[in-house]
């Protein structure tokens, strides 16, 4: 472990590598359904360090990590795996590795301790060890209060430090994790990496971990960037970034949305990447763009363009960029074309100054157990409100009352003027849902798909034939009309739900973790027809557990175990969450400050 | 030297595998203990079934209600439906004409019609009395057994009603029937042994299937493959503790059959226990095998049910003769382990250690736990596809 020989970037010694992938191909399904999962890796991790593997949903990190812990085997190529065959030896690698797999394989019916022993029965560690090795990972995971409880009655966040603890039960040497912060709040996600940085540095331990997050590349020596089977790239995730010095920007113009800049800069020539951010819009141009010209270009002149140090996540979206431009017109950030309004017109005179959604004392109880409490919030027209949460937090309880799938058991709620406890199907007419798994018929093609929605809101004849030509247009499905939605990839089985959503042209739209496991280019695609929707007043409430996402919201409300946190802009929110430690937080830092804060309040006396 | 230092290995690697069975079956015992699922299918749907076929399901025909019509009712037609109200196999519905018992009948609210014309007793008395019985043969099978029983009765009023009188009737051949092994006749003591066997197969299969798809279903499986544990572990830590539990359900079943339904068990428990085992581990393997194909446990059970279950049910001989079903389908049980395990239970239970019919279903029966068990060790791979 001299820090000379870990300072070498890729290529090095092959001893050095405790996990070597040599062009590895894998393919799934036989006859015409082959589906090509990895295509010709390469790649290493280095002893001692924490290795990313980082990719959007389908890229093949998932079995990318099975092949390296034995569980399937490579159509070609080999996989060295501490200097052994992952393939041929199994038995004995995985004898000496811990795998912790996307769900934790807890048993939940198992207590703690009897999981702790199981695992450690399997992995053969000797009695006598046990008792100092229990105390050891019980301190690290703050589990040991919760030896007696089952598996199944803990926390997401208890329950991936119990997966991280039987993996780690007989100290592996080397830990493959797959997306181990999935699905688990941003308090937990910031411990785990704690605990993976301290065996790193104590231990000795050599950690390989996929992630679909971008900002987690931080926490890792090095970074493999998965995309579709290929390996884009591996370095160090400061140099993704540094190419691109003199490329990132941010502007700002008074008394306009960020919003509103961001989606007339996404698409203009010679821009790679926008993003809002807080009151500013972050910019990655392509080599040589200079922002004054791009900003003309746009519409923007005389704007202060501001030079930012590049980060991680604009060198993955411009290393994106640059695979699929070539290979995919239609995917890259054209500025879609929306120019006949074809949702009801913003000037229409409807109830004008009242609130699209009103939402006062709102609770529901499940038998003595609170999932909402104390609700209140109002969401204006053609306003882009988030609900921000932890898993349990009652987020997805506050929509189903919204949407009118679930009775309120108090307080008030109207929705387009309309109080859904009494007229659910005329408050449901005039709302748009799309929900987390797209609820799209697998087997029905697309088109199929865009009739059937619109039928059930009522839509036939001609009016029904234009929306769908409309859809089809619009979201540039046509090449896809035929096509079994299941077979889709998902960032176009997400335009498809969206397009559904809006066949019936509602005036709210209601969406549910709209973006998650879609990969960030058609994120940003998506987030860009949500402004679009927005400046023609059509009111947005929208559920996400990426917190950057937060950022495009107008207005946000965090909630935490059923009650309401804070509400305000993006901006009011960190603000009230900076510290002198941390003058400028971050979305994700702000939430941690914020549900800190509350749970020290409610344990206090 | 070498040979003490192999010796040792040998040790340790045996010391290694057994405490990572162990660890398997405790973890196992302790999941059957907390899901309140696998104890229901091992005890209460044994005990459910053993009741409903066992008060429920009669095969037997009793209080068949008939309708009788008597055109003139004298001595001899009052002495023939005093015969027939004293059978305990019939309900009488005296009618008054043909009319009210034919309406009766479309009604469904009696079975069978007797007619006893105008001159029936003159008739008798000249040496040819016919009556006229009217059958519904919508349910072939206890028209058969109603017709049957009538006969029956007729021909017994007739013997016992002649033998005051002159002997005019005197059959030349006397029948004694004898009925062995289920003396009684009872159709209980034939379906409760089967039925042993059918829930056999349910704990069998559809438990390691449901408990193995469990497993892929809540990603564990893939926990564990990543564990030095060898496949052999994995299959043998279902295997025991489902083979107990599914022991315990046999016992529970043959207890409630001897005490609650009075099934004699004139066979030995040891035979029985043996017979058993060897059913239980093809039913085991079974339910492997479908775990290998189905790794979700909603297509585990249906599959379970669909291929043993059913096929156990209808085509074992339990309940249907196989000897009375098409040649193909004859063929077809061939390959049902439960055939042959209903034949050893039939056996054991009524007609005892009869080693002629023994060993060869018992071979069998070990054949299908060895080609079963056999398949699914093959075929289960450490791999995840």
């Amino acid at each position: 472990m001299t820090p000379s020989a870990l300072a070498t970037p890729s290529g090095g010694a092959p001893e050095e590598a405790i996990l070597d992938f040599r062009r590895v191909h894998k393919t799934f399904g036989g006859g015409k359904r082959r589906i090509p999962a990895l295509r010709g890796v390469n790649l290493q991790a280095r002893r001692g360090r924490i290795t990313g593997l980082i990719g959007p949903d389908g890229a093949g990190k998932t079995t990318l990590l099975r092949l390296a812990a034995g569980l399937l085997e490579p159509d070609e190529g080999t996989i060295l795996a501490l200097g052994m065959d992952a393939t041929t030896e199994s038995l004995a690698v995985q004898s000496i590795l811990g795998y912790m797999p996307q769900r934790f394989g807890l048993y939940e019916d198992l207590t703690v301790g009897e999981n702790l022993n199981l695992y450690a029965d399997l992995q053969r560690v000797p009695r006598a060890d046990r008792a100092e090795r229990y105390r050891e990972l019980m301190h690290m995971t703050a589990l040991a209060p919760f030896m007696d409880r089952l598996a199944g009655k803990l926390s997401g966040g208890m329950k991936q430090k119990l997966g991280l603890a039987c993996t780690l039960i007989r100290s592996p040497r080397l830990l493959l994790l797959d997306e181990p912060t999935v699905g688990v709040d941003p308090v937990s996600r910031r411990e785990l990496w704690e605990i993976v940085n301290r065996l790193v540095h104590k231990e000795g331990v050599s950690a390989f971990v996929s992630t679909l997050y971008l900002d987690e590349a931080e926490h890792c020596h090095e970074v493999v960037i998965l995309h579709e089977g290929e390996v884009l790239g591996q370095d160090a995730p400061a140099a993704f970034s540094t190419a691109l010095r003199g490329r990132a920007w941010t502007v700002q113009i008074a008394g306009r949305k960020p919003r509103s800049i961001q989606s007339r800069l996404a698409g203009a020539s010679g821009v790679v990447d926008a993003v809002v951010q807080g009151e500013r819009v972050r910019l990655v141009l392509e080599e040589g763009a200079d922002p004054r010209i791009v900003g003309a270009s746009a519409g923007l002149d005389g704007v202060e363009f501001t030079s930012v140090p590049p980060r991680f996540e604009d060198g993955f979206i411009d290393l994106l960029r640059k695979r699929i431009a070539p290979a995919n017109g239609s995917r890259s950030l054209e500025r879609s074309t929306l120019d006949a309004p074809p949702i009801q017109d913003a000037s229409a005179p409807r109830s004008e100054n009242r609130a699209a959604i009103e939402v006062h004392n709102l609770e529901r109880r499940f038998g003595d157990f609170y999932a909402v409490k104390n609700l209140t919030f109002s969401v204006e027209r053609g306003e882009v409100f988030g609900l921000l949460g932890a898993n349990g937090a009652g987020k997805s309880t506050t929509f189903r009352m919204l949407c009118g799938l679930l009775s309120p058991s108090g307080g008030s709620l109207s929705v387009a003027g309309v109080d859904t406890r009494k007229a659910a199907a005329a408050a449901r007419a005039r709302l748009g849902y799309m929900s987390q798994k797209f609820s799209l018929y697998g087997n029905l093609s697309v088109a199929q798909n865009l009739h059937f929605f619109s039928s059930a809101y009522g839509l036939s004849g001609s009016r029904r034939a234009a929306r769908l030509a409309w859809a089809l247009e619009q979201f540039q499905l046509t090449p896809y009309a035929d096509a079994s939605s299941s077979e889709l990839p998902l960032g176009y089985k997400q335009r498809l739900a969206l397009a559904c959503a809006l066949m019936h042209e509602p005036d709210i739209l209601f969406l549910d973790e709209p973006t998650s496991g879609v990969d960030p280019l058609a994120r940003r695609e998506f987030w860009q027809r949500i402004n679009e929707l927005a400046e023609r007043s059509v009111t947005v409430l929208v559920t996400t557990h990426f917190m950057e996402e937060a950022e495009y919201c107008d207005r946000l409300a965090i909630m935490a175990s059923g009650q309401l946190l804070a509400l305000g802009s993006p901006s009011d929110i960190k603000r009230r969450a900076a510290t002198p430690r941390c003058p400028e937080p971050d979305m994700e830092e702000a939430f941690i400050y914020l549900i800190e804060n509350d749970s020290k309040r409610g344990a206090g006396p | 030297m070498s040979n003490a230092a192999a010796a040792r290995r040998w040790w340790t690697a045996w010391d290694e595998r057994t405490m990572r069975l162990r660890a398997l079956v405790r973890k196992e015992f302790l999941q059957i203990l907390r899901d309140p699922s696998s104890i229901a299918i091992a005890f209460l749907l044994p005990a459910v079934l053993l009741l409903l076929f066992g008060y429920g399901v009669s095969l037997d025909a009793e209080h068949v209600p008939i309708a009788v019509v008597v055109d003139r009712a004298d001595a001899d037609a009052a002495g023939f439906t005093g015969a027939l109200q004293q059978s305990r196999y019939f309900t009488v519905w005296p009618m008054s004409s043909m009319v009210e018992a034919e309406k009766a009948m479309r009604e469904r609210r009696v079975d069978a019609i007797v007619y006893l014309r105008a001159n029936f007793a003159r008739q008798r008395r000249g040496g040819g009395a016919a009556i006229q019985v009217l059958l519904n043969g919508v349910d072939a099978n206890t028209a058969r057994l109603v017709s049957g029983y009538l006969e029956g009765a007729w021909q017994k009023w007739l013997r016992q009603s002649t033998q005051g009188a002159i002997s005019t009737f005197d059959p030349p051949v006397l029948v004694h029937e004898r009925v062995w092994f289920n003396s009684e006749l009872r159709s209980r003591n034939f379906l409760v042994p089967g039925l042993i066997a059918i829930i056999m197969t349910l704990i069998g299969a559809l438990l390691t299937a449901l408990v193995m798809a469990r497993e892929w279903e809540r990603g564990t499986m893939e926990a564990l493959l990543s564990t030095p544990t060898a496949v052999a572990e994995i299959l043998l830590g279902k295997l025991i503790p489902y083979f107990l539990l599914g022991t315990g359900g046999m016992a529970l079943s043959v207890v409630m059959a001897v005490w609650l339904f009075e099934v004699p068990l004139r066979g030995s428990p040891i035979l029985l226990f043996t017979a058993s085992s060897l059913f239980l581990f093809g039913a085991l393997g079974m339910g492997m095998l479908i775990s290998i194909v189905a790794k979700n446990q909603f297509v585990a059970g249906q599959v379970a049910i669909i291929v043993t279950f059913l096929p156990a049910f209808l085509l074992s001989g339990f309940l249907f003769d196989i000897a009375s079903m098409p040649a193909f389908i004859r063929a077809l049980t061939h390959i049902l382990p439960a055939r042959y395990f209903v034949a050893i239970l039939q056996t054991l239970f009524l007609a005892g250690n009869v080693r002629s019919v023994l060993v060869p279903n018992g071979l069998a029966l070990l054949g299908m736990a060895i080609f079963f068990l056999g398949l699914s060790r093959w075929k289960s791979r450490k791999r995840l596809e």
